[in-house]
């Protein structure tokens, strides 16, 4: 029986099921857009907090670095809550859409890449910095320089803010609902398939995901590998 | 925010007879440390100043101070006759670890070049260094003898009117650091005033005008560098010469 869930599995892959190719198109653009904001965010955060003193910043680091681990189900409540038609942005009528799980994705990847980045950029300040200061580089140019010769292991971090969006199940299927044709993504439509026993679909669902998360670290272990035979991480 | 000023001109300094280096009182905490304790220098030669002493003399740390990197606690510091703050921008400092940034040799020499630095020039440095054929290779993968070149060629393209360096030929073969010491007295020829610590005897000998000893973070003598290698007025700088250790 399992044997024949594989078999059927492997069909609906390589036959390009339509509705897979949907729930799949749906995921990546979910989370392409929601890593989109959480760079735009996160980036800018982990790099301030890493160049600056200000009193409390051990403090902020702290709470960053535990932003990290933050419970999806949890964020999805709070997502909830704060989208739902009583709370204070319930108005939107967001609650159910893609860009609920959106948001909730953001909520989740953002302290990491800002983490990720803090440890970064605070590495590389604290063996630029003198010299910076001694060849008198101004900010403009030193902010730069960071994100320059950090790339490579800030392509890293983005990787892997991706590799946690695309695979995270408990914050979406709260805020977005796993509806057919409007917010069903791979994670959610998996643990909706399995729990009605249709187990085809949510292993080839599976195996997709797999390959998805397979091909991520591959170019996460490329990336690294390139920047240390240059001496560039 | 890049040092401008031309090499030329320094000579004025000489003409006034007013000191290169002055410092006052200088004492410097760190975490309830006192790491220097009131260190008073004037010093009016040209050329090299070296700055020797025993590992953990306090040397870097003046050295910091004198750059601008570490605020002491109290004290004042007065460096080629001008205000501190005036002069921090006119130095440039070769690191007793080479800093380099993450990309090829030109680019971490391109990157420290002052606006409109003509491209020649940066490939003439890099010959003089011994560097030329090595332009396009990660910097952080040259050896550590290359990387120590390449700072000092980083510092130099700056045009500084002071020098400071630490240990700058501390891991060189004797090739290395001849290369070294032809470029900094080609520099001090040029007017430029270069505070240099090292532990090389034949160096601080072949370089050195005066010689500033530290020893736990308290000046022992400062004498002309004869003086220094002939008859050495305080104990501790005896037994340095003598190599022994003095605690
Ligand atoms: N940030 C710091 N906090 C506390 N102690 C420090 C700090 N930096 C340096 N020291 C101490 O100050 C002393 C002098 O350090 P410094 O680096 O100036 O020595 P040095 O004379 O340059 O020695 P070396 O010849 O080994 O380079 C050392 O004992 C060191 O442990
Ligand atoms: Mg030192």
């Amino acid at each position: 029986m399992l044997g024949d869930a594989f078999t059927e599995a492997f069909t609906l892959i390589v036959s390009v099921n339509p509705e897979l190719l949907e729930i799949l198109w749906l995921s990546i653009q979910v989370s392409l857009t929601a890593l989109f904001f959480s760079i735009a965010l996160g980036l800018p955060i982990g790099t301030s907090l890493a160049i600056t003193e200000f009193p409390g910043k051990k403090a902020c680091v702290t709470i960053l670095n535990s932003l990290m681990g933050l419970p999806p189900v949890v964020v999805g409540l709070l997502v909830y809550l704060l989208l739902s038609r009583s709370g204070p942005l319930g108005v939107l009528g967001l609650l159910y859409t893609p860009t609920a799980m959106v948001i909730a994705q953001v909520v989740l990847i953002t302290p990491i890449i800002a983490a990720l980045a803090y440890q970064v950029m605070d590495d590389l300040h604290r063996e630029y910095r003198d010299l910076f200061q001694s060849l008198g580089i101004p900010l403009t140019k030193a902010v730069p320089t960071y994100l320059w010769d950090a790339r490579y292991s800030l392509v890293t971090s983005v990787l892997a803010g991706f590799g946690r969006a695309i695979s995270e199940v408990g914050a979406v299927i709260i805020v977005g609902g796993n509806i057919d044709h409007l917010t069903r993504v791979m994670t959610t439509a998996i643990a909706l398939e399995t729990s009605k026993g249709e187990l085809a679909i949510a292993l080839a669902l599976g195996i997709i995901l797999l390959t998805l998360a397979l091909i991520v670290n591959a170019a996460v272990t490329t990336v690294r590998a390139f920047g240390l035979r240059n001496a560039y991480v | 925010m890049f040092k401008s000023e031309p090499m030329s001109n320094t000579s004025a300094l000489s003409a006034t007879n007013a000191p290169y280096i002055e410092v006052n009182n200088l004492n410097l905490t760190i975490g309830g440390n006192q790491l220097l304790h009131d260190i008073s220098v004037t010093s009016f030669t040209p050329g090299v100043t070296m700055v020797m002493g025993p590992n953990g003399a306090g040397k870097s740390l003046f050295l910091r101070c004198l750059h601008g990197l570490l605020i002491p606690t109290s004290g004042s510091i007065r460096l080629l006759n001008k205000p501190h703050e005036a002069t921090t921008a006119s130095q440039s400092m070769v690191f007793q670890k080479a800093v380099l940034l993450r990309r090829n040799v030109i680019k971490n020499l391109e990157f420290a070049a002052p606006n409109g630095t003509p491209p020649t020039e940066i490939t003439e440095l890099l010959a003089k260094v011994h560097l030329n054929g090595k332009e396009l290779q990660p910097a952080r993968l040259l050896s550590g003898g290359e990387q120590q070149r390449l700072a000092l060629a980083r510092s130099l393209l700056t045009k500084p009117r002071l020098l400071l360096l630490d240990e700058p030929t501390a891991s060189l073969d004797p090739a290395s650091v001849l290369i070294i010491e032809r470029l900094i007295s080609e520099a001090t020829e040029q007017g430029v005033k270069c505070i240099f610590i090292s532990h090389d005897l034949g160096q601080a000998k072949r370089l050195g005008a005066d010689i500033i000893f530290l020893h736990q973070g308290r000046l022992a003598e400062h004498t002309d560098a004869e003086t220094f290698f002939t008859s050495p007025q305080s104990r501790e700088a005896k037994a340095y010469l003598n190599g022994e250790i003095v605690l």
